[in-house]
């Protein structure tokens, strides 16, 4: 179903939204709006339901109440065909990349291409994956199997992939998880150039602090299943709070 | 909004498990059907998983049929040299291998093989969010993954069956052969003579229900696996497991079925 965002440039609005898996409620009325070519951080703990949150308004998974609004439909009521085109205009950069281990980097980035853009030449798709690859840095990399790669250039290929369809929305699921410190920078950068040149907009699940200070324009804070804070960086971590003093305190110390 | 606070079961925990497992592959089979006559087909992919399932099988059941076809004429000459009655072993021969042993041997050879494959690798694919990467690429997975790896299976099992039928033939005629010095039209003239075209027809029927039950079950399994690397092994156990007891229980319902209708 078809229904306008309340704001005018909003791109995702999450209302009161509930989840529970058996009797862990995970996500207890939450709300959340992302604006157009912003970059939004949802910080959190693990296990706090900052990827329940992205997997639902992708609807890999499905809320128990609550609406998301995503481009203007109502992703709960989409069929499957109009949910698969509302698929096409979001990238999803899953935690551990989840590239196809069976395919060569190149036949992973054609994949999705092939399998949803009819009529297109040979020379197109090459062109296309030769474009996302120098866009992440990794042309070099077009022959290797996923398993060749590290962690960071498999984390680079998972993106590229995602770019390839030219999304509007950019969904980072812990996008410098497992990543060593210099390589965590080089996929913050990225995260900002994607939306300079593919002109998206982004919600980055991290429990990084400088992932988040550095590639969002504004932080969501969840805890226990609700947002107790929103705003910018400094907004958010100037307050007296104690669980987001806490959380502050540990990534520092850590 | 109210919260349920606590779990109830219906009947019992394990019950409730089973009906909710058998509710659910049902709707498992039921997407199967609803997706395998739905445009777009994937032809090419369903060709290269017949490449995997029927091609890569073939050394194995060329081994196991040979062998089976060998040694159950070499154990059968004893029982009738009793009786003087080596002559029809032939004939006896090809009655177990057509009937029973090529479709039952190759489906447990496949489940082995192919069910644990394709447990293994859908289990690890769902494990690493490789499906869910394919979802949230606008690709349906179960039409990519699913309906092309069972209608592979359903489509090369009864080839393989009577790959393994004429290699186990081939099996016995070297042992009877050696023994009785039998011709090659010989043999197989007294082979067929007893062979009927429902005992063919039969066989086939009884391996397409064998391979569309060992596609649906690994792919079921591996589809449903849970909690990363052990999931995985358990998807490829399982694959195995129930693809050999439900060929087993199709084994006697068929047989039993064929029988009426021989009369």
């Amino acid at each position: 179903m078809i229904r306008p965002l309340k704001e005018k440039d909003a791109v995702i609005e999450v209302s009161d939204l509930y989840k529970s898996f058996g009797e862990k409620h995970v996500l207890r009325g939450v709300d959340l709006t992302l604006h157009k070519m912003e970059n939004l951080a949802v910080l959190g703990r693990s296990g706090s339901g900052k990827s329940v949150l992205i997997k639902i308004i992708v609807r890999l998974l499905t809320q128990d109440s609550g609406g998301v609004n995503v481009l203007g439909n109502e992703v709960e009521t989409l069929n499957e065909k109009e949910l698969m085109a509302m698929r096409l205009k979001i990238g999803f950069s899953f935690q551990n990349s989840a590239l196809y281990d069976s395919m060569t980097v190149g036949e992973n980035l054609k994949f999705p291409l092939v399998r949803n853009v009819r009529n297109l030449k040979k020379k197109q798709i090459d062109e296309e994956v030769a474009s996302v690859l120098e866009a992440v840095g990794l042309s070099e990399t077009i022959d290797q199997m996923p398993s060749e790669l590290s962690g960071g250039q498999k984390k680079r290929i998972g993106i590229a992939r995602t770019l390839i369809l030219r999304p509007e929305i950019m969904l980072y699921d812990e996008p410098t998880a497992g990543l060593d410190p210099i390589t965590s920078i080089e996929i913050n950068n990225l995260i900002k150039s994607v939306r300079e040149q593919y002109k998206t907009s982004s919600i980055i699940i991290t429990h990084d602090l400088s992932c988040a200070k550095t590639t969002s324009d504004r932080v969501a804070m969840l805890f226990e299943g609700q947002f107790i804070k929103v705003g910018t960086f400094d907004e958010v971590f100037s307050t007296n709070d104690e669980r987001i003093q806490s959380f502050y305190n540990y990534n520092f110390i850590k | 909004m109210k919260i349920e606070e606590k779990q109830r079961y219906i009947i019992s925990r394990n019950i409730d498990i089973f009906l909710t497992g058998l509710y659910e592959a049902g709707v498992f089979m039921s997407r199967f059907f609803r997706q395998a006559f739905r445009r777009p087909f994937e032809f090419k992919e369903t060709i290269r998983q017949c490449y995997e399932v029927g091609y890569k099988s073939f050394p194995l059941i060329t081994l196991t049929g040979f062998i089976t076809g060998l040694v159950f004429t070499k154990q059968s000459r004893p029982s009738l040299a009793e009786f003087g009655a080596t002559s029809w072993l032939p004939s006896l021969v090809a009655i177990a291998i057509i009937r029973a042993l090529a479709p039952l041997v190759t489906a447990l050879i496949a489940a082995g093989k192919v069910g644990s494959n394709i447990g293994a690798e859908l289990g690890s694919m769902k494990v690493t969010e490789q499906i869910d990467a394919m979802e949230v690429s606008a690709i349906n997975p179960f039409k990519y993954l699913v309906v092309t790896r069972v209608l592979a299976t359903t489509f090369m099992i009864p080839v393989l069956m009577c790959y393994t039928g004429f290699v186990a033939m081939m099996g016995s005629y070297i042992n009877v052969h050696t023994n009785e010095a039998t011709s090659f039209i010989s043999f197989f003239q007294q082979a067929f003579e007893k062979i009927s075209f429902l005992d063919i027809i039969s066989s086939v029927v009884k391996s397409i229900a064998y391979g569309f039950t060992i596609g649906i079950v690994g792919c079921y399994k591996g589809f449903n696996a849970s909690q990363g690397t052990e999931g995985v092994g358990r998807a490829a156990n399982a694959s195995v497991v129930l693809s050999m007891f439900l060929i087993f229980l199709e084994e006697v319902l068929l047989v039993q079925i064929t029988n009426n209708i021989r009369g």
